[in-house]
């Protein structure tokens, strides 16, 4: 990562105003999108919008020209280009010979990503932004933080101070005023600019329509008083046919602002009259922009399907601490990562790919139905192949393809680490390994690993065989959860198998983009957990599991790998996590739990894996209640610690806050135990309350269940 | 069509849209009248309405409301807008399910007044409320009609600080006037 990307990340989290305002918007949105999606099903609006989108951008060339056939019949100009200096050139032209003095727009995306405005500077054309947010930042001489709310970055004193500076000296701080304060400031710049500039939410194809959404009506009043209206529409805003507005229409005002409508929703086709009765000179410019070339990637067709209604921002643990201004200048956040990639290059991504923690909180919301964390993990494999692995990482994953030489690197950690090791932690670290155990302590390399002890363990012989995946954390840092699971499972009639052969689940590769890496360890696990004839695979990692169940298959196909697809979809189909195989047993009858137990109050934390990717909430709580405890639910439980493998090492500035939160929504239930079912968050939030000196006790759900059985 | 009306009066006050509703369309104008005179539309400068004439007024006329409440004016142009107190307006339709107000607004006056006064008042049919979105699609045909207006509620703005405030470009107050007897409406 450039220095100057940490800079800046630096910068965001030692700005407090940005920050409380993030954290208190986040907070207050989840509860406002849920209450504006009462009575509606998402799953089916979001179907729809990636039918209509999917469908639309396959046919991106025929529905443009049939959009100009039909828009330009109505009295429009409808320009196409690919090339964003075409589209300033174009509007320039327009305006030189119209004799445009000055210009008011609403709120553009498009706008933004082409930089019109300093074009219009550049020209001598005075242009106003009319959206408040947007106004704002143009005098505050900054880039949109958020593309719902660009200002969302600056408090009231700020914005005051802007004011102030900018337009009229003495403007308190008083949202009320300020507000009418720009209302007072803009009207006479609608009443007298020769030109406005939109851009437009969905563009009909059958219709030539365009769809313009705004709350505070200023896009109404640049489509009525200007003579001139100039439409910057990106193609992937095209659909087909009027009745695709619905389920954008729906899904775009409760998932950007909570609202069920915006105030103003505009649907123009081709010529209006203007004040003076003449004619609107309508121009609507088609701009491509690299929108083609995306469509012609398998993996990135589906990022056209979104609808920027920023809810991937809104719920990213990520965004919330650091602000939209780390991303760049236009499009932020999740899909404003892909994005930028895109429309600017790929390069242009290289260091704000590695901001996603890969915790899959936007899957669930999106409507567009976008893979978002999917997809900056493609970037990020791209990005490898283009740029190669830093030597560093190179030499990692060197050891890490080759298993004997990583388990003995690991055995002799166990070893070297003496110097540090206090009890089961280490605390700290000297020099730049510093930062690892800075917020949290560490856990101490296991005397004997878990591939060693389980040769000890006397388990009867039985003809059901289960093999069992432990993963590098079970296995030479937390053995004991793998002790509680063949205890477990043994109850159940069940004998656990081991093989000796398995390696790391190349999840920190494949998170790293070394894809060639995961491969080879895909390869060796699957050779090593097919050797037996089991009923199941089980891990109690669900980043493992994911690893087994879905990331092999995808690594390989990703690729182009073909020999050993079936093999990997033979693995995947065996494999389970613990919690949903424990579940099963106790429902089939094979486990009973002790009876008449109370063994008091737990917190639950969902790991991002288990809940997202594996969709297990239910079964550890249902396994944790019918044991006996009684779950004392904690806000946002299904928030990432911030562990998320490498990325607490790579990012530790940004991992250490949002474990600081997670500690907090733990401590606030009252609880003395947290449970949950991943090792890494076990490291993570174990290590997280050593530091603090916190009592509460941090326990894998194994561990937990490990003597609740008959 | 009652079950209707209170769903669309629910959501259009749940944004801060203000709904009166009467019988008929007499007792409609002279809650107008009230209104315009409570609010101060008078011929002083900067206290006009300005008022996109509909089939409200048919048999009643124009000339009625002028000698009732001086100040409002019939002929809408861009200036009288920009300083109008008021702007009134007659609505096609309206949705139910999100308290919303739709009209053909090709016509630029319809948009002048209801754009640019601190007020708009819109006029409906009660029987043009219809449950929602699509069912007014289907009715307003947009390869037909160049400028559909859909309007939930005043101007609003929530971006200092995430603070609704309402009134920042358009109207800061919408008030409608529902009316049940509104015969000879076409829209």
């Amino acid at each position: 990562m450039s220095t100057q990307f940490k800079d800046s990340i630096e910068t965001a989290l030692h700005n407090p105003n940005l920050t409380g305002a993030l954290g208190r918007f986040s907070e207050a949105y989840r509860i406002s999108r849920a209450k504006a999606y009462e009575g509606i099903d998402f799953e089916a609006v979001r179907d729809r919008i990636a039918e209509v989108k999917g469908n639309a951008s396959s046919r991106f060339e025929e529905l443009a020209e049939q959009f100009k056939a039909n828009a330009e019949r109505r009295g429009a100009k409808v320009f196409r280009t690919s090339d964003p200096a075409e589209v300033k050139r174009y509007i320039l032209d327009l305006a030189k010979a119209q004799n445009v003095q000055t210009v008011v727009k609403s709120k553009s995306m498009a706008s933004e990503e082409i930089h019109l405005n300093k074009a219009f500077e550049q020209a001598g054309i005075q242009v106003d932004e009319t959206d408040l947010g947007e106004w704002i930042i143009q005098l505050a001489h900054q880039t949109p933080s958020h593309m719902v709310m660009p200002a969302i970055h600056m408090t009231k004193e700020e914005v005051a101070e802007v004011f102030s500076q900018e337009v009229e000296a003495g403007q308190a701080p008083d949202i009320p005023k300020l507000v009418k304060f720009a209302r007072g400031k803009l009207r006479p710049k609608f009443l007298a600019a020769d030109m406005g500039i939109t851009g437009a939410n969905i563009a009909v194809a059958e219709t030539g329509s365009l769809v313009i959404i705004t709350n505070e009506g200023n896009a109404r009043l640049v489509t009525t008083l200007p003579r001139i209206h100039v439409a910057i529409v990106g193609i992937e805003k095209l659909v087909a046919q009027v009745a695709d507005i619905d389920p954008i229409l729906t899904a775009l005002p409760r998932s950007a602002t909570g609202q069920l409508l915006t105030s103003y929703v505009s649907m123009l086709s081709g010529q209006v009259p203007n004040t003076d009765g003449s004619p609107k000179d309508l121009h609507i410019i088609l701009m491509d922009n690299h929108r083609s070339d995306m469509v012609k990637d398998p993996k990135f067709k589906e990022a056209l399907q979104c609808i920027r209604c920023a809810t991937c921002l809104n719920v990213c643990p990520v965004f919330r601490l650091v602000g939209g201004h780390v991303f760049g200048k236009t499009y932020t956040g999740g899909i404003g990562t892909i994005l930028t990639a895109w429309f600017d290059e790929l390069k242009k991504s290289e260091d704000i790919q590695g901001l996603c923690i890969q915790c899959g909180s936007c899957v669930p919301v999106c409507p567009g139905k976008i893979d978002i964390p999917g997809l900056i993990l493609e970037l990020r494999r791209r990005l490898v192949v283009e740029q190669g692995q830093s030597l560093a990482m190179k030499a990692i994953f060197g050891v890490v393809n080759n298993r004997r030489l990583f388990h003995s690197m690991l055995r002799m950690a166990s070893v070297t680490q003496k110097p540090f090791k206090q009890g089961r932690f280490i605390r700290h670290l000297p020099l730049f390994l510093s930062d690892m155990t800075d917020f949290r302590s560490l856990p101490a390399i296991a005397p004997e690993p878990f591939r060693d002890k389980i040769k000890a363990i006397a388990q009867p012989k039985q003809a059901e065989k289960v093999v069992f995946y432990a993963g590098c954390l079970i296995d030479f840092a937390y053995p004991e959860t793998g002790t509680a699971l063949v205890k477990i499972l043994n109850k159940a009639g069940i004998e656990v198998v081991f093989p000796e052969d398995q390696t790391c689940c190349g999840a920190p590769a494949r998170y790293s983009g070394a894809y060639e890496v995961a491969a080879q360890n895909a390869r060796d696990n699957i050779k090593a957990l097919l050797e037996t004839d089991a009923t199941y695979v089980v891990s109690a990692c669900p980043t493992c599991t994911v690893a087994l169940k879905h990331d092999f298959l995808d690594t390989f196909k990703t690729l182009g790998i073909t020999d050993a697809q079936a093999e990997a979809q033979r693995l995947s189909d065996r494999t389970i996590d613990f919690s949903s195989l424990v579940k099963k047993l106790v429902d089939e009858g094979r486990l009973t739990f002790k009876e008449g137990q109370h063994l008091g109050k737990i917190t639950y934390h969902d790991s991002c894996h288990l809940k997202r990717t594996l969709k297990a909430t239910d079964e550890p709580r249902e396994l944790l209640q019918k044991a006996g405890h009684e779950i004392a639910e904690m806000y946002e439980c299904d928030t990432c610690c911030g562990m998320a493998g490498s990325y607490s090492l790579k990012l530790p500035e940004i991992s250490a806050p949002i474990l600081e939160r997670k500690l907090k929504n733990i401590k606030d239930t009252g609880a003395d135990k947290v449970v949950m079912d991943c090792p890494g968050c076990v490291m993570q939030i174990r290590g997280g309350l050593d530091k603090d000196g916190s009592p509460i006790q941090v326990e894998h759900t194994a561990e937990r269940l490990e003597d609740r059985f008959e | 069509m009652s079950t209707t009306f209170e769903a669309f009066e629910t959501r259009a006050a749940a944004v801060s849209a203000e709904v009166h509703r009467f019988a008929t369309r007499h007792e409609g104008l002279a809650f107008i009248e009230g209104f315009l005179r409570e609010v101060g539309v008078s011929e002083a400068p900067d206290s006009g309405a300005v008022w996109v004439e509909g089939s409200f007024l048919e048999g009643i006329g124009p000339a009625h409301v002028c000698s009732q409440v001086p100040g409002v004016s019939f002929e809408v142009t861009r200036e009288a807008a920009a300083t109008a107190k008021v702007g009134i307006s007659q609505l096609d339709w309206a949705i139910a399910a999100t308290g919303t107000l739709v009209q053909d607004a090709t016509a630029v006056e319809k948009r002048l007044v209801s754009t640019l006064p601190p007020i708009h008042l819109a006029v409906l049919g009660t029987e043009r409320i219809l449950a929602d979105f699509n069912s007014v699609l289907q009715r307003l045909q947009p390869e037909q009609i160049n400028y559909i207006a859909f309007i939930t509620g005043p101007s609003r703005t929530a971006d200092i600080e995430r603070v609704l405030t309402i009134g920042v470009h358009g109207p800061e107050r919408l008030i409608v006037v529902v009316v049940d007897e509104f015969e000879k409406v076409t829209a």
